[in-house]
């Protein structure tokens, strides 16, 4: 029961995984691909590592401890990267009507980074 | 003190969840370890200390886990939708978004949890605002910014955080 459970989980992944792919192919610029990128495989890597925990049960409380860093550590990761590269001059991809709050605050701040 | 016992238990029972084993040389090593870490990070570590185990804390936290969980599986689906689709429905933009909390991990835990749901990816706090990267914008009105993106975290931070 346990493994089938598994199973299904480590195939869910790997479907998210394949539309993270597929997304970071298909998006206009990077703050829309790491919207694909983030998104696609926190879960994808969820689903796989807590698939592979629950088909190997000794290994579950070891898969967990890795899912809860993976599921801290992405965010953060694809913020920093957003954030860095609206610092060296990336403008989003926006249609005509589209805002930009960020634009404003960036002359205030300087050139401390 | 109290505090340096939060951090040894959260780093014991980790290294628990790493090795699996109650054998007698794993738990001296994982000890032994976890003291030297914790005369090094307790005073930093965390400032709700032994607090932290409160019953009514706890059940928020379990509240947040699966509000957070609902919303992460629908921001993968939205997502995979607009992917999927040929036409690439997407209308991005940058928004800000004030937050009413107070603490710096609480907003630290809305900010990922922002990246982590639908269509949504924060770009930067600065004080109280949250600049917010948004595939689809909805609307440009502060309050409509507010309840799309983070309510419903925001209320139950604010019982666990503040």
């Amino acid at each position: 029961m346990l493994n089938i459970l598994g199973y299904i989980l480590v195939s869910v992944g790997v479907a998210f995984l394949f539309l993270g792919a597929f997304g970071i192919f298909r998006m206009p610029d990077i703050y829309t691909r790491l919207q694909a990128g983030t998104k696609a495989t926190t879960l994808g890597a969820l689903g796989t590592i807590l698939g592979v925990g629950l088909i190997q049960p000794e290994w579950f409380l070891k898969t967990l401890v890795i899912a809860i860093f993976i599921a801290i550590s992405n965010p953060i990761s694809s913020h920093a990267l957003a954030r860095g590269s609206y610092k060296i001059g990336h403008k989003p991809f926006m249609k005509d009507d589209g805002v930009d709050s960020y634009s404003e605050v960036e002359l205030n701040e300087g050139e401390e980074f | 003190m109290s505090k340096f016992i939060f951090t040894f238990f959260v780093l014991f029972t980790i290294w628990i969840g790493f090795t699996t084993s109650l054998q007698p040389q794993e738990v001296i090593t994982g000890s032994i370890l976890s003291l030297i870490i914790t005369l090094f990070a307790y005073k930093t570590f965390s400032k709700t200390a032994l607090s932290f185990f409160q019953p009514k804390r706890l059940f928020n936290i379990l509240k947040y886990l699966v509000v957070f969980l609902i919303a992460l599986v629908k921001s993968n689906f939205d997502v995979a939708k607009r992917v999927i689709s040929p036409s690439l429905p997407i209308n991005p933009g940058i928004v800000k978004y004030n937050t009413k909390l107070k603490s710096d991990i609480a907003k630290v835990v809305l900010a990922n949890s922002i990246t982590l749901t639908p269509g949504t990816l924060t770009v930067d706090i600065i004080d109280d605002a949250l600049h917010i990267h948004w595939l689809d914008v909805k609307s440009k009105e502060p309050d409509i910014i507010f309840k799309e993106i983070g309510e419903q975290f925001e209320i139950i931070l604010k019982e666990i955080f503040e």
